[in-house]
C-alpha cells in the first residue's frame, strides 16, 4: 500500500504510544483533548480532531481502490517446498516439525474418517478443515499453552496442536459422556478449558469482540499482578465472518483499548456457496486491518512456514508496548464441501476443486521441504498414515460405545444453581417419563431417567 | 442505527445532570418545557404528579432506611446519606470497584462521568484502564464484557439507554446467556457480567428513550433481569448484580435517576437477587409491579383505600426472572384478586407471565376471585405526545383495582 493509505495508521500508532501505557499501573488513555490541537497559523495541515495529520490539498481526487496495488502475500516455501524466503532459517528440530506434520495429517484423516461417519449416520453432523490444515497448526504452534484462543469451527489443528486427544474428539462428536459439553453442542463446537480454547459457538463472528475483552482482561491481569506471563489472544474466523458487525466492533475496540489480539483469518474463497466477489469489493480482509489503525499482514496459508514466522511475528508485537492487535489474513482454498449438510458442487466446478488439490495442498508442500531436508519418505509417510486412522477408529469406537451423559445436564448450568423453575419443570420431566415409559428410551444415558430427581 | 444528532439533543434534554452545562438563556425554556410535561388536568383527583418527597415508597429517615427488608445486619448498623439514584447507582460502581480489582466499567461516554452522571468521579478515582469509553458500538460494548466475564473479570457494561441493547442483542441472547451451559465441564461462564441501562419513560422520550424490555430479556434462560425502584434499592441490587455468578441485566429507571431521594445506608450491602419484597400488606387485592410504577401504584392504592374501604398488598418483584413466585402466590391466595403494572406495552409483557403463572398454579387460581387484570402500555410504541395515555397511571390503576373487586 502506499504512503498514503499508511499514514493516518502510523499516527494512531504514534499516538497510542504516547500515551503512559504500561509502565505505571493506571493507564491513562484518556481521549486526546481537542482544544489541544488548534490550527496553527499557515499550516499545512488540517487539525480537526478526527484526523490530525491530514495535509491540505488544492487538488480535488477521490482515492480508489484500484489505484493501490493488492497487498502482497507472504511464502516461505513454495508449491515445489522449496524456500523462497532467503532469510528464513527453521526454528524449529526435525523432530518438532515431524511432530506439527503429524498433527496436520491426523486433522485430515480424521476428517475423512468423521465426514464418512455422518454419512453413514452415525453422528448428526461434520466439517472438515482439508486444505486449510497448515494455517491452523502453522499459527498454533508458535502461541504459548497459556494464550487464549477462540475459533470459528473449521480449526480442528489448533486443537490438536495444543494437545487434545483423539478422546478429546471423539467424545465431543459423539456427545457421550466425557464430552465437557455435555451433549449439549453439535459436533465439531469443540472446547477446552486446559488448553485455554474457549468452546465454539455457530453464531459467526461473536467470538471476535469477546477475543478483544478476553485480550483486555489478560492485559489488566498482568498489570494487577506482574508475575503471570505476557499472553495474547488469538481469534480465528473465516472471510465471510468478516463481513459481519462483531468483526468491526472487535477490531475497532481491540486499537481504541490497545488489546494484545491477533485476529487470525482463515480466507478461503467461499463462505458456503458465496465466493468473495459477492462477499466484498476491496482488497480482501487484510486491507481492512489499516483502516482500523492495526498492523496487518497478508500470508500464504498453505505454508505451514509463513503462517508460523507470520504469527511469530504477530505474537511479539502484540505484546510491545502494552499490547495492540494484529491481523493476519491467510490465504487458502476451501478443498471440502463446506460441511456434512451441503454439496459445494451445486456452486462450484468439480474441476476447480481438483486443481486445488493437486496444485497446492499444505501438507504435500511441507511434506515436500521435509522431503529435501531428508528427514522424511514415503515409508515413514506410509507408517504415519496407516497408525493415524487406527488410532481415529480406535478412538471412534470407544467414544461411539460410551454412555450419554446424565439427562440432567440439560437443566443445569442455565444458572450458577438450578433455580426453583427449573428444579420444577426437572420433576415435571420425571414425572412425564414415568408416566409415558414406552415413549421414550432414556436407557443410553447414565443413570437413565434417574439423575433427573432433585 | 441511530440519528446521531438527533440523540445528543435528546440524551442533553433527558439528562438533568447536564443543565448545568447549558448556558442560562437555555435553562428557561428547558424548566418551561418540564412544566409543561408534567402539568395535568386541571380537576384531576386521581392523576396528580407523583410526590417523590412524601412518598411512603422512599426512606425519607434513616431509621427507615435502616429498617428495610433484606438489609444485612452490618449495613443496618452503620450510618446513612442522602442519596438520588444516579448517586445511588455511583455509590454501588465505587464501591464494586474498590473491593475487586477484577470490576471495569465501560460503555459509551462513561468515562467523564455517563450523560446521567452514574460514573462520576469514576475515572479518576480508579484508572482510566478500568473506567472508559468505548468506540459508538452496542454489540462491541456488549462481546468486549462477554470476553472479559469468560476471562475471569466482573464488567459491567452500560448500554446508554435501554432503546439501543437491540445491537447487542444477538451477544446478549447467544453468547453471554449461553455461555456457561456450552461451556459445560470446560467451567467458563460470563457470570462476572453486568450490563446496567437507563429504561422507562421520561415523559419525553418518545420511541428511543423511552423503553422498557425487560420482557425480551425475561425470555431467556442464563440472565437475571433486575429493575430497581430506589436508590437504597439500586444500590443493593447492583452490587448483588456485580456479585452475582450468572449474567444480570440491570434496569435503571431514569426517570427516578434525580426524582427518587432517600436515605441509603453507606456501608456495602447487597439485596438478594429473585426475591420480591412486600411493600404493604393488605388483604383484599394483590398488586404487583416493579420500577417507577410502584410509585403510580400506591397513590392509586391510597385513593382505593381510602374511597373503597379496602386493604390492598403491593408487591415490588425486584428481579423479573427469574421470579419469586411463593411470595406472589402466597399473596394471591390470600387476597383472590390481582392487578400486575408495567410501563411496558402489555403483550406477552411481564404480566403475561405473571397472569399465567398464576392461573397455572392449582392452589392460587382456586382462590381466584376474578380475572387476573393487566395495567400496562397500550400494543403501540412509546409516542411523544401520547405518553401520559399510554403510560399506567393512577387512574388506570384505580380503575383496575375497582373493578377487580366489583367482578
Amino acid at each position: 500500500m502506499k504512503s498514503r493509505v499508511l499514514r493516518p495508521a502510523a499516527h494512531l500508532r504514534s499516538a497510542r504510544l504516547a500515551s503512559p501505557s504500561t509502565s505505571t499501573p493506571r493507564l491513562t488513555l484518556s481521549a486526546r483533548a481537542a482544544s489541544s490541537l488548534s490550527q496553527k497559523p499557515n499550516a499545512n495541515h488540517v487539525s480537526f480532531p478526527g484526523a490530525v495529520k491530514s495535509a491540505f490539498t488544492h487538488t480535488l481526487k477521490y482515492e480508489t481502490p484500484s489505484d493501490y496495488p493488492a497487498l502482497s502475500t507472504y511464502r516461505v516455501v513454495d508449491q515445489d517446498g522449496i524456500v523462497v524466503d532467503e532469510s528464513f532459517k527453521p526454528d524449529l528440530s526435525d523432530d518438532e516439525v515431524i511432530k506439527l506434520y503429524k498433527d496436520m495429517v491426523y486433522i485430515s484423516i480424521m476428517d475423512l474418517i468423521m465426514f464418512d461417519a455422518q454419512r453413514q449416520g452415525r453422528l448428526s453432523f461434520y466439517m472438515v478443515s482439508a486444505g486449510e490444515e497448515a494455517l491452523s497448526v502453522g499459527s498454533a504452534s508458535v502461541l504459548a499453552p497459556e494464550d487464549v484462543v477462540f475459533c470459528q469451527y473449521r480449526e480442528q489443528g489448533v486443537f490438536k496442536q495444543r494437545g487434545f486427544t483423539t478422546s478429546d474428539f471423539m467424545s465431543q462428536l459423539f456427545a457421550n459422556a466425557k464430552d465437557p459439553g455435555r451433549g449439549r453442542n453439535m459436533p465439531v463446537h469443540y472446547g477446552s478449558k486446559e488448553l485455554n480454547i474457549h468452546s465454539i459457538s455457530s453464531p459467526l463472528a461473536t467470538q471476535l469482540p469477546q477475543a478483544t475483552g478476553a485480550a483486555y482482561a489478560l492485559k489488566m491481569q498482568r498489570l494487577h499482578d506482574p508475575s503471570i506471563p505476557p499472553r495474547v489472544v488469538a481469534a480465528y474466523f473465516g472471510e465471510g465472518a468478516a463481513s459481519e458487525g462483531d468483526f468491526h466492533a472487535a477490531l475497532n475496540m481491540a486499537a481504541t483499548r490497545s488489546c494484545p489480539a491477533l485476529f487470525i483469518c482463515r480466507n478461503n474463497g467461499y463462505a458456503i456457496s458465496t465466493p468473495t466477489l459477492d462477499q466484498y469489493r476491496g482488497d480482501g480482509i487484510a486491507s481492512r486491518g489499516l483502516g482500523y489503525g492495526i498492523d496487518t499482514v497478508r500470508v500464504d496459508g498453505n505454508d505451514f512456514w509463513a503462517v508460523r514466522e507470520a504469527t511469530k511475528r504477530a505474537r511479539a508485537m502484540a505484546l510491545r508496548d502494552g499490547g495492540r492487535p494484529v491481523l493476519i489474513e491467510a490465504m487458502t482454498y476451501r478443498v471440502s464441501h463446506h460441511s456434512t449438510s451441503d454439496d459445494s458442487f451445486a456452486y462450484r466446478a468439480r474441476v476447480e476443486v481438483e486443481d486445488w488439490k493437486r496444485r497446492d495442498n499444505p501438507i504435500t508442500r511441507l511434506r515436500k521441504w521435509m522431503e529435501a531436508r531428508g528427514i522424511w519418505d514415503e515409508g515413514k509417510e506410509k507408517t504415519c498414515r496407516d497408525e493415524t486412522r487406527s488410532e481415529v477408529l480406535k478412538g471412534f469406537r470407544e467414544a461411539e460405545a460410551m454412555k450419554k451423559p446424565p439427562m440432567r445436564s440439560m437443566f443445569e448450568d442455565v444458572y450458577e444453581e438450578l433455580t426453583p423453575d427449573l428444579k420444577n419443570q426437572m420433576a415435571q420431566l420425571k414425572a412425564h417419563l414415568e408416566k409415558y415409559p414406552d415413549e421414550y428410551d432414556c436407557s443410553e444415558f447414565e443413570g437413565g431417567a434417574d439423575s433427573l430427581k432433585p | 442505527m441511530k440519528l446521531s444528532p438527533l440523540r445528543n439533543a435528546a440524551r442533553r434534554a433527558l439528562a438533568p445532570s447536564r443543565t448545568s452545562c447549558l448556558t442560562s438563556s437555555l435553562a428557561p425554556s428547558l424548566t418551561l418545557l418540564s412544566r409543561n410535561y408534567s402539568s395535568h388536568a386541571p380537576n384531576a383527583k386521581l392523576n396528580l404528579p407523583i410526590d417523590y418527597a412524601t412518598t411512603s415508597l422512599l426512606a425519607h429517615s434513616s431509621q427507615a432506611a435502616l429498617a428495610t427488608t433484606d438489609l444485612p445486619a452490618e449495613a443496618r448498623a452503620g450510618p446513612t446519606k442522602k442519596m438520588n439514584l444516579f448517586q445511588a447507582v455511583n455509590d454501588a460502581l465505587s464501591t464494586a470497584l474498590a473491593q475487586d480489582d477484577a470490576v471495569m466499567v465501560f460503555g459509551e461516554d462513561v468515562a467523564f462521568g455517563g450523560v446521567f452522571r452514574c460514573t462520576m468521579k469514576l475515572a479518576e478515582t480508579y484508572g482510566n484502564d478500568r473506567v472508559f469509553n468505548t468506540p459508538l458500538t452496542e454489540q462491541g460494548i456488549m462481546g468486549f464484557a462477554i470476553g472479559a466475564a469468560a476471562e475471569g473479570m466482573r464488567p459491567v457494561a452500560e448500554i446508554q439507554f435501554a432503546d439501543y441493547v437491540y445491537p447487542a442483542f444477538d451477544q446478549l441472547v447467544n453468547e453471554a446467556a449461553k455461555y456457561r451451559y456450552r461451556e459445560g465441564a470446560c467451567g467458563r461462564s460470563v457470570g462476572g457480567l453486568t450490563v446496567r441501562m437507563p429504561c422507562g419513560s421520561v415523559g419525553h422520550g418518545a420511541m428511543y428513550h423511552s423503553q422498557s424490555p425487560e420482557s425480551l430479556f425475561t425470555h431467556i434462560p442464563g440472565l437475571r433481569v433486575v429493575v430497581p425502584r430506589s436508590p437504597l434499592q439500586a444500590k443493593g441490587l447492583l452490587l448483588a448484580a456485580i456479585q452475582s455468578n450468572d449474567p444480570v441485566v440491570f434496569m435503571e429507571p431514569k426517570i427516578l435517576y434525580r426524582a427518587a431521594v432517600e436515605q441509603v445506608p453507606t456501608a456495602p450491602y447487597t439485596l438478594p437477587l429473585g426475591k420480591a419484597e412486600i411493600l404493604k400488606e393488605g388483604k383484599d387485592v394483590t398488586v404487583i409491579s416493579y420500577g417507577q410504577p410502584l410509585y403510580t401504584c400506591m397513590s392509586a392504592i391510597q385513593r382505593a383505600e381510602e374511597e373503597l374501604g379496602i386493604s390492598v398488598e403491593l408487591i415490588d418483584l425486584r428481579t423479573i426472572y427469574p421470579w419469586d413466585k411463593e411470595t406472589v402466590f402466597n399473596s394471591v391466595r390470600k387476597t383472590g384478586h390481582c392487578v400486575v403494572v408495567h410501563e411496558a406495552m402489555v403483550n406477552a409483557g411481564t404480566g403475561a407471565e405473571v397472569a399465567a403463572a398464576i392461573q397455572e398454579d392449582p392452589d392460587t387460581f382456586n382462590r381466584l376471585e376474578a380475572p387476573v387484570a393487566r395495567v400496562a402500555g397500550w400494543s403501540i410504541h412509546t409516542p411523544l405526545l401520547y405518553e401520559r395515555f399510554n403510560v399506567p397511571d393512577v387512574a388506570r390503576i384505580y380503575d383496575s383495582i375497582k373493578r377487580v373487586l366489583d367482578y
